[in-house]
């Protein structure tokens, strides 16, 4: 059963596709939910007129939808070992694979546009599912020092090539609060166009504080991408939370509730003020304030 | 003439100084090495449009030599075997040398003034250092690399060289930091781009300090520091003294 997983990751995306892909019906939807609220295009005919918009969590999607659709999986223990004839890449293999994979679909199916026979109408989307973890062989998770720090930015800039001469687009999942070391998130967001977190308020003290008391987490909006312009389109909104419910995942403004309570103690008005400090946070494309302006 | 100027961005995106000078350098007439290590030509080439300067026909006329990184680093992993003559500039990637030799060995080539060229002065421009580490070059490789670029281009050839890094006290990123810190020093031309204080601005997208490094060349010399806040537009970028921004006036 595809339990919501509520936990701190990052998200990224180039492009404004979302991805569709995943080895089976049960991750499809865990990827899906999340970025729901991007707007979706699909090859396949459906009826559905908010298709892509709305999922029901508590379902798994139809085999007869996933059929339809042209598809490609990449499970690491299931693929063959690196092709003798490629060269040493100096890469933690399961990313070296991945990337080979990656860049076979993209000349196979003409996504580059090297094969003039085969015009693409398409973008094809890429979904790749925490990656950073031990799942695909890398120990940046559990280490602060890692055997080798570079190869999830060596992937990531890889992939950032293969996508940028490609028609796709790509959105990743990072489980953020497991990678100790501050300087790789850092290099991550670097190499990345766009960088989503969310935060999920189980288990910490936002749980019940009330200025938090209608949402599940925050929407934090870390960078975005600025190509091909010298400006970038930054909302004025910066504070942002989700909302999820069986049919619906929402990201809304977060906003101060009206204080309406007759005796409104010093104590309270602090702790509101002291999460409104997290609040102000600004796009890490523009600028993050470091200090908070009290009255 | 012989300068090393520094590009720095701190909590915001300093790319805007990049595309400044790539437009100021060609516009001038100076003949200049690109070393584009994050974005593909077409972004340069939209913005620098937009700015009034063709790419392409830069390109063309052989005034610019563009090294794109992304496309470099693809054809060094997926492409046939390399030619012994024409070592890829990105050789490092893979893991058979470990210094920034070849990247050098293309600047020079690509600066070295060539029959007939009629051009004032090379530039070397880079966008942008900091992604060499991530890729796993070792700090001194990157400062070995610099140092060489600076006596080549710098010394023999009497060119500028223009640098992009970033960087953030709070990142701990310690390699990162020893570079930069590095660089500063051996810097003739500082531009620190910072994003505010205070947060997110809508009318100031952050500030910027020009920092002279007259104690480099003269003994007792002082660096001057100006500092100015700017906003980006489409176009355009303005400048305008702390506090003076014609949203507040």
């Amino acid at each position: 059963l595809p339990a919501p997983l509520l936990d701190d990751s990052y998200g990224k995306e180039l492009g404004d596709e979302t991805a569709a892909k995943s080895e089976d019906f049960q991750d499809s939807m865990k990827i899906a939910w999340r970025y729901q609220n991007l707007p979706k295009m699909e090859a396949s005919p459906t009826t559905h007129t908010k298709f892509g918009h709305y999922y029901d969590v508590s379902k798994k999607m139809s085999p007869q939808l996933c059929q339809s659709v042209k598809w490609h999986s990449f499970y690491l223990h299931e693929e063959l070992s690196l092709e003798p004839k490629m060269k040493a890449w100096n890469m933690n293999s399961g990313y070296a694979r991945l990337l080979q994979s990656i860049q076979r679909i993209i000349s196979q199916e003409g996504f580059d546009g090297s094969d003039p026979q085969k015009k693409q109408r398409n973008v094809l989307r890429i979904g790749i599912q925490s990656l950073g973890s031990l799942l695909w062989g890398d120990d940046v998770c559990c280490s602060d020092t890692p055997e080798d720090p570079h190869s999830l930015t060596k992937f990531l800039y890889v992939l950032r090539g293969l996508l940028r001469k490609s028609l796709s687009a790509c959105i990743i999942t990072v489980p953020a609060h497991l990678i100790q070391n501050k300087a790789i998130m850092g290099r991550v967001t670097n190499l990345s166009d766009m960088v989503v977190g969310l935060e999920s308020f189980i288990g910490s003290e936002r749980e019940t504080n009330p200025l938090y008391k209608d949402y599940h987490g925050l929407v934090h909006v870390h960078q975005i991408p600025r190509l091909n312009s010298l400006i970038c389109d930054v909302s004025d909104t910066k504070d942002l939370a989700f909302r999820l419910k069986r049919k619906q995942f929402t990201i809304e403004r977060l906003h101060l509730p009206p204080d309406l309570s007759d005796t409104v103690s010093r104590a309270s008005k602090q702790d509101l003020a002291g999460s409104a400090k997290l609040l102000s946070s600004g796009c890490g494309a523009m600028a993050i304030g470091k200090r908070h302006l009290d009255f | 003439q012989g300068q090393f100027v520094l590009l720095r961005d701190t909590r915001t995106d300093g790319s805007f100084l990049v595309h400044h000078f790539l437009s100021f350098y060609l516009r001038a007439g100076c003949k200049v090495c690109f070393v584009a290590l994050l974005q593909s030509f077409s972004h340069y080439s939209i913005v620098a449009q937009k700015l009034g300067v063709s790419l392409a026909a830069a390109k063309e006329r052989g005034q610019l030599v563009f090294l794109e990184g992304l496309k470099s680093c693809l054809d060094l992993l997926f492409g046939e075997e390399e030619q012994p003559g024409q070592p890829s500039p990105l050789q490092f990637l893979s893991g058979s040398c470990s210094d920034l030799r070849a990247l050098f060995d293309f600047v020079r080539v690509s600066l070295a003034p060539a029959e007939g060229d009629s051009w004032k002065g090379p530039v070397l421009l880079v966008d942008d250092l900091s992604v060499l580490l991530s890729l796993g070059a070792a700090p001194v490789a990157v400062l070995d690399f610099i140092h060489y670029c600076r006596v080549s281009v710098c010394c023999h050839m009497k060119g500028n060289i223009v640098v992009l890094v970033h960087s953030n006290e709070d990142s701990e990123d310690e390699e990162n930091e020893l570079v930069v810190n590095s660089l500063c020093h051996h810097s003739d031309l500082i531009l620190w781009a910072e994003g505010l204080a205070t947060g997110f601005c809508k009318d100031v997208h952050g500030q910027i300090k020009i920092i002279k490094r007259l104690s480099l060349r003269q003994a007792a010399g002082q660096d001057l520091v100006q500092t100015y806040q700017y906003k980006i537009q489409d176009r355009n970028v303005t400048f305008f003294a702390r506090g003076l921004s014609s949203a507040v006036l």
